[in-house]
C-alpha cells in the first residue's frame, strides 16, 4: 500500500448514536458508566490540582510541589487525606442545617452536568452496544445550564448559613457575578443551536462532523465544521463567560484576601467541607471545558488532519483520547490565563458582563439568524437581505451613539479635573483646607509632570545622589 | 413513551450516586476526625478581633436588582433555545425570523432601560 492510497482513504465513520439510543442501557451499564464518570472526575480533580500547581510554578520560574511522591504527584492526595482527618469546626453562630448542606448543593450538580457530555460514539461495552455518554436529552444543554444555576444556590447558602459579614457579602457578590455571566453564556449557545438545530449534545457533535457549504450569489463557499471557527464571536464570548462562571482568574472576585478574606467559604475552615467546595470548583472548570469542547470544538472527534492519515481515529474507544487531549488543552488555558492576567475590579467585571458581552451577543444572534435564514430554501432572499442590513445599521447606530456619549463624558471629566487644578493653583484654600502649592520641587503634581514631559528633562530618582 | 423518561432516570441515578458519595464522605469524615472545640475555635472570623453583633450584615440593594435582571434575561434566553432549534425546519420561514427579531428588540430595550436608569453603574 503506497502513501497516496493511504491519504485518499476516506475516514471510517463511527457508529453514531441517535437520541433514541439513550436510556436503553441495562442498569449494570448505567451504574458502571456513572461510577466511571465519578471516579474519573475525582481523579481528574486530584491530578488537575497537581497539574495546575506544577504548570503555574513553571510559568513563575519555580518548581512547585515536588515532595510527595514522584514529581510531587501525590501532593493533592496528601492534602485530601489531611483535610479528611482534620477537626471540623462548626462555629457557634452558624445555621447548622444550611451550613452543612451548602457544600453538598455546590458539589452534586457539578457532577450531574457531566451526564450529558458525549465522549465517544457507540462502542461495545461487555457485549452491549452503548454510546460513550451516560445519557442524552432533547434539552441536554439546558440541563447543563440548570445545574450551573443550582450551584449558585450552594454559594448563596454557604454565605447565608455562615452568619458572618465576610461570608455573607462574599456569597452575594459571587452569586451576582455568576448569574450575570450565565446570561451571556446562555446567549452564546444560541448561535450553535441555530446551526445544529438541536439541543442534544450528541446531535451537536454530529452536526460538527463535516462542514456544509454556504451558497452565496452562486458561489459555493465551504464552511469550517467546528463552530469555534464558524461562530468565532460566540466562542470568544463563551471563553470569557466560562472564566467568569467558574470564578477563575481574572474573575476570581469571590475570594478577595484584602477585602473579603475567603468570601463565601470563610467559615469553612480547612476541613472536608472545604475540600468538597474546592472539588466542586474544579469539577465546574471541567464541566465548562467539556461544554466548550462539545459545542464549539467538535466534541470527541479527532482534529482535522488526523483522520486523513488514520481513518479509524474516530472509531471505538479512541475518541476518549481526543476528548481527553482537548480537555487538557483547555485546562492549560485556564492555568495560562491565571498565570498571566491580573484580576479585574468588581465594577469592571459587571460592566463587561452587562454592557459588552450581553449586547454584543444579542447583535451577533441577530446577524447569525439572518445569515442562517439565507441558507433555508424558499425564503424571500431580498427580505432577509433588507433585515440583515437593518440589523447591521441599527447595531452601528447604537454603538455610535454610545461611543459619542462616552467620549463626551470622558472629556467632561478631564475638563473638570483640569478646572479643579487651576482653581487650587490660584487659591490653595479653595477646597476648604489649604493644600501645598502643586509645583513644589518634591511634590511632583500634574503641572510638574507636564513640564518635565514638555522639556524632556530626565527625572532624577530619589536616593541616587 | 417509556424510553423517553428512562433518559431522565439515568440523570436521577447519577444524582443518587452523587449525593451518596458526598454525604457518605462527610459522614465517614465525622467518624474519623477529632472533635475538641473550645470557645475561641467556635467564633466566626472578623479580622482577628471578637465578632460584633450576630453576623447578619445589611447588604446593598444593588444585588437584588441583579437578581431581578437575571430572572428577566434568563427566562428570555430560554425562549430563544426552542426557537433556534425549529428555526430552519420547513414551515418556519420569515415570520419566525421577524417575530424573534421583535422579541430580541424587547430584550435589548430592557437592558437599555436598566442602563439608562444607571442600574448597571457600580459607584
Amino acid at each position: 500500500m503506497n502513501a497516496w492510497s493511504l491519504l485518499a482513504a476516506a475516514p471510517v465513520e463511527p457508529a453514531l448514536p441517535s437520541i433514541d439510543d439513550f436510556g436503553k442501557d441495562p442498569i449494570g451499564i448505567v451504574i458502571l458508566k456513572s461510577a466511571v464518570i465519578f471516579i474519573v472526575l475525582m481523579l481528574g480533580v486530584l491530578f488537575g490540582v497537581w497539574y495546575e500547581r506544577k504548570l503555574i510554578s513553571r510559568m513563575q520560574n519555580r518548581y512547585g510541589p515536588n515532595r510527595a511522591g514522584k514529581f510531587g504527584l501525590l501532593q493533592s492526595v496528601a492534602d485530601g487525606l489531611k483535610m479528611g482527618l482534620k477537626e471540623d469546626l462548626m462555629p457557634r453562630t452558624v445555621d447548622k442545617v444550611i451550613y452543612f448542606i451548602a457544600p453538598v448543593v455546590l458539589g452534586v450538580p457539578a457532577f450531574l452536568a457531566f451526564s450529558v457530555i458525549p465522549m465517544g460514539p457507540k462502542v461495545n461495552m461487555f457485549g452491549v452496544e452503548t454510546p460513550l455518554q451516560l445519557t442524552d436529552l432533547p434539552v441536554a444543554v439546558l440541563l447543563v445550564l440548570a445545574m450551573a444555576s443550582i450551584g449558585v444556590y450552594g454559594i448563596v447558602l454557604a454565605g447565608w448559613g455562615s452568619r458572618s459579614p465576610y461570608a455573607m457579602l462574599g456569597g452575594l457578590r459571587a452569586s451576582a457575578q455568576v448569574v450575570s455571566y450565565e446570561i451571556a453564556m446562555g446567549l452564546s449557545f444560541v448561535g450553535v443551536f441555530l446551526f445544529a438545530g438541536t439541543l442534544s449534545t450528541s446531535g451537536i457533535v454530529a452536526a460538527q462532523a463535516s462542514g456544509n457549504t454556504l451558497t452565496l450569489g452562486g458561489l459555493d463557499i465551504p464552511m469550517p465544521s467546528w463552530y469555534m471557527v464558524l461562530l468565532l464571536p460566540s466562542f470568544l464570548i463563551y471563553i470569557v463567560t466560562m472564566l467568569g462562571e467558574t470564578n477563575r482568574v481574572p474573575f476570581d472576585l469571590p475570594e478577595g484576601e484584602g477585602e473579603l478574606v475567603g468570601g463565601f467559604q470563610t467559615e469553612y475552615s480547612n476541613s472536608l467541607k472545604f475540600a468538597v467546595i474546592m472539588l466542586a470548583e474544579y469539577v465546574n472548570v471541567f464541566v465548562v471545558s467539556a461544554v466548550s469542547i462539545t459545542l464549539f470544538m467538535g466534541g470527541w472527534r479527532a482534529p482535522a488532519p488526523i483522520t486523513t492519515f488514520w481513518p479509524e481515529a474516530n472509531t471505538g474507544y479512541w475518541p476518549l483520547l481526543w476528548f481527553f487531549l482537548k480537555m487538557v488543552l483547555l485546562f492549560s488555558f485556564f492555568i495560562w490565563a491565571r498565570a498571566s492576567l491580573p484580576r479585574v475590579r468588581y465594577d469592571q467585571l459587571m460592566s463587561l458582563g452587562w454592557k459588552i458581552l450581553i449586547p454584543v451577543n444579542l447583535g451577533w444572534i441577530l446577524l447569525v439568524a439572518t445569515v442562517r435564514a439565507m441558507q433555508i430554501e424558499g425564503v424571500n432572499r431580498t427580505m432577509v437581505m433588507i433585515l440583515g442590513a437593518l440589523v447591521v445599521v441599527g447595531c452601528f447606530a447604537i454603538w455610535l451613539r454610545f461611543d459619542t456619549v462616552l467620549q463626551r463624558r470622558k472629556e467632561d471629566r478631564a475638563a473638570q479635573v483640569e478646572a479643579e487644578f487651576e482653581q487650587l493653583q490660584a487659591e490653595p484654600a479653595a477646597g476648604g483646607f489649604p493644600v501645598p502649592p502643586l509645583d513644589l520641587p518634591h511634590y511632583r503634581g500634574v503641572a510638574a509632570a507636564a513640564e518635565t514631559r514638555a522639556n524632556k528633562t530626565a527625572e532624577v530618582p530619589s536616593g541616587s545622589n | 413513551m417509556d424510553g423517553y423518561f428512562d433518559r431522565y432516570a439515568v440523570v436521577a441515578v447519577l444524582l443518587a450516586i452523587g449525593i451518596a458519595v458526598v454525604a457518605g464522605g462527610l459522614f465517614v469524615n465525622r467518624l474519623l476526625r477529632p472533635d475538641r472545640p473550645t470557645p475561641e475555635k467556635l467564633t466566626t472570623y472578623e479580622c482577628g478581633v471578637d465578632p460584633v453583633g450576630d453576623g447578619w450584615a445589611q447588604s446593598q440593594v444593588r444585588y437584588y436588582v441583579f437578581a431581578y435582571l437575571y430572572v428577566v434575561f434568563a427566562v428570555d434566553a430560554v425562549f430563544l433555545f426552542p426557537w433556534a432549534t425549529v428555526f430552519a425546519a420547513p414551515g418556519f420561514g420569515m415570520t419566525t425570523l421577524v417575530e424573534m427579531f421583535v422579541f430580541l428588540g424587547f430584550i435589548a430595550l430592557g437592558i437599555l432601560y436598566a442602563w439608562r436608569k444607571r442600574v448597571l453603574a457600580w459607584t
